[in-house]
């Protein structure tokens, strides 16, 4: 089972869920793997502190044009959909930065006049934090703005069990390879206009992607039902709320898990884990039926 | 030669469009300013990143030799000058009065980007005026 947790923006608190309910499952005794795909800026290890083992180094392919075959035809240029080719005269420039290495102006170059030369984009860190729990992040090499390879090859360290995956904050192209393919998308937000803004963005994410999601609502105050309301308008279930707490907040700023700060907070990720398991179940179940 | 101006539509009484990456057309003039071509931009419509370097792939295709528009970006800049272009800026008004500006000297011609780098399309109230 996978279960990416997501927000329209960063700072919702994220990663503070991923953490808690990683750590409740695998204090519960089961196999769990925790996959920080937040390649930009992650943070989960700060929380889960995993003994890191093993390096990986990521490539994608890109062009190089031997212009001794080339006869500036053009058609490389107009099937890149990423726009990283130029073929200007009796030159073909490459755009690096805006490669994303599907290999197309290879396969269609009718003078085979493309060879695809690897570029490292970013490595992956491996490990184990406490028994049972299997930890991998991504960090993008510093000058690579081109972040979803790197996003998909970390998501290809998931270790059967149960996969949490902290999401890119947004709903751009990083998020969006993240969620997809996943069992089950939980969408973290705060109880404010600007919150309930981002929420709906990532809610429409989701459902583009096809892909079940419930609502967490963090820094929950009485009286503030603006995600309430929402939800109950969209058919959406929100599935936990995580109070306002200098305590919390605190914890968060010294990277302690909220497990460890009471052990309520297991007992309570682990009833969003059933919640969820039940709603990717029966959202199953449902898919059979038609 | 062949001089092109970003427009907002098809016909020379049409505002110009500052952006290059993301104008609906390019109106091609010659000197004397006859109209010889309206060419679709096809990377106005299209999401990906790097709409200007498309829009100068366009431009090359079609042996322009001069455009006039508001703001490039770098890697539309660095398009430019691979494809040996011209490029000059403050294009106001329509199309016609800023091929007339152009013809009058009084465009200024860009030799490094004007305007930052951004990620695919860029929501309208975000783009500026
Ligand atoms: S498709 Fe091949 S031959 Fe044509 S311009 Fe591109 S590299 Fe050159
Ligand atoms: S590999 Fe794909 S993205 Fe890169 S230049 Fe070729 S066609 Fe474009």
């Amino acid at each position: 089972m996978k279960i990416t947790v997501a927000s329209g923006k960063g700072g919702t608190g994220k990663t503070t869920v991923a953490v808690g309910m990683a750590l409740a499952l695998q204090a519960d005794g089961n196999r769990v793997t925790f996959l920080d795909c937040d390649v930009e800026e992650p943070n989960g290890h700060i929380f889960i502190k995993p003994d890191i083992q093993k390096n990986e180094d990521v490539f994608i392919d890109v062009p190089e044009i031997n212009l001794e075959k080339c006869d500036f035809c053009g058609k490389c240029s107009e099937i890149c959909a990423f726009n990283a080719l130029l073929v200007a005269g009796e030159s073909v420039v490459v755009f690096h930065e805006l490669c994303h290495g599907c290999g197309g102006c290879n396969y269609f170059c009718p003078k085979g006049a493309v060879t695809l030369i690897p570029k490292k984009i970013g490595t992956i860190e491996m490990g184990t934090a406490a028994e049972g729990l299997n930890f991998a992040h991504g960090q993008l090499e510093i000058g690579v703005p081109l972040s979803p390879p790197l996003v998909d090859a970390v998501k290809k360290k998931q270790n059967g069990g149960i996969t949490i995956i902290d999401a890119p904050p947004g709903t751009s192209c990083p998020a969006v390879h993240t969620v997809r393919e996943t069992d089950f998308c939980l969408l973290v937000t705060e109880p404010t206009p600007f919150g309930l803004n981002d929420l709906a963005l990532a809610v429409e994410m989701t459902r583009a992607l096809d892909v079940p999601c419930g609502i967490l609502v963090n820094r929950a105050r009485e009286g503030w039902d603006i995600i309430d309301k929402y939800c109950k308008q969209n058919n959406l279930k929100i599935l936990m709320k995580i109070p306002l707490s200098r305590e919390i907040a605190g914890a968060y700023s010294k990277g302690i898990p909220l497990t460890f700060l009471d052990k309520e907070w297991g007992v309570a990720f682990r009833r969003l884990f059933r919640d969820i398991r039940e709603m990717v179940e029966s959202e199953r179940n449902n898919r059979h039926q038609w | 030669m062949r001089i092109a101006v970003s427009s907002t539509g098809p016909n020379a009484t049409e505002p110009a469009e500052e952006r290059l990456g993301r104008c609906n057309c390019f109106l091609v003039f010659d000197e004397a300013e006859n109209l010889l071509e309206v060419i679709t931009n096809d990377a106005a419509s299209s999401a990906a990143e790097g709409a200007g370097i498309k829009s100068v792939q366009t431009l090359i295709k079609h042996k322009v030799d001069v455009v006039l528009t508001g703001r490039v970006g770098p890697k539309a800049m660095n398009a430019i000058m691979a494809g040996g272009l011209s490029v000059y800026t403050g294009v106001s008004g329509t199309v016609a009065q800023s091929l007339k500006s152009y013809l009058k000297g009084e465009l200024q011609p860009l030799l490094a980007p004007n305007s930052a780098a951004h990620a695919g399309q860029v929501p309208r109230e975000r783009a500026g005026r």
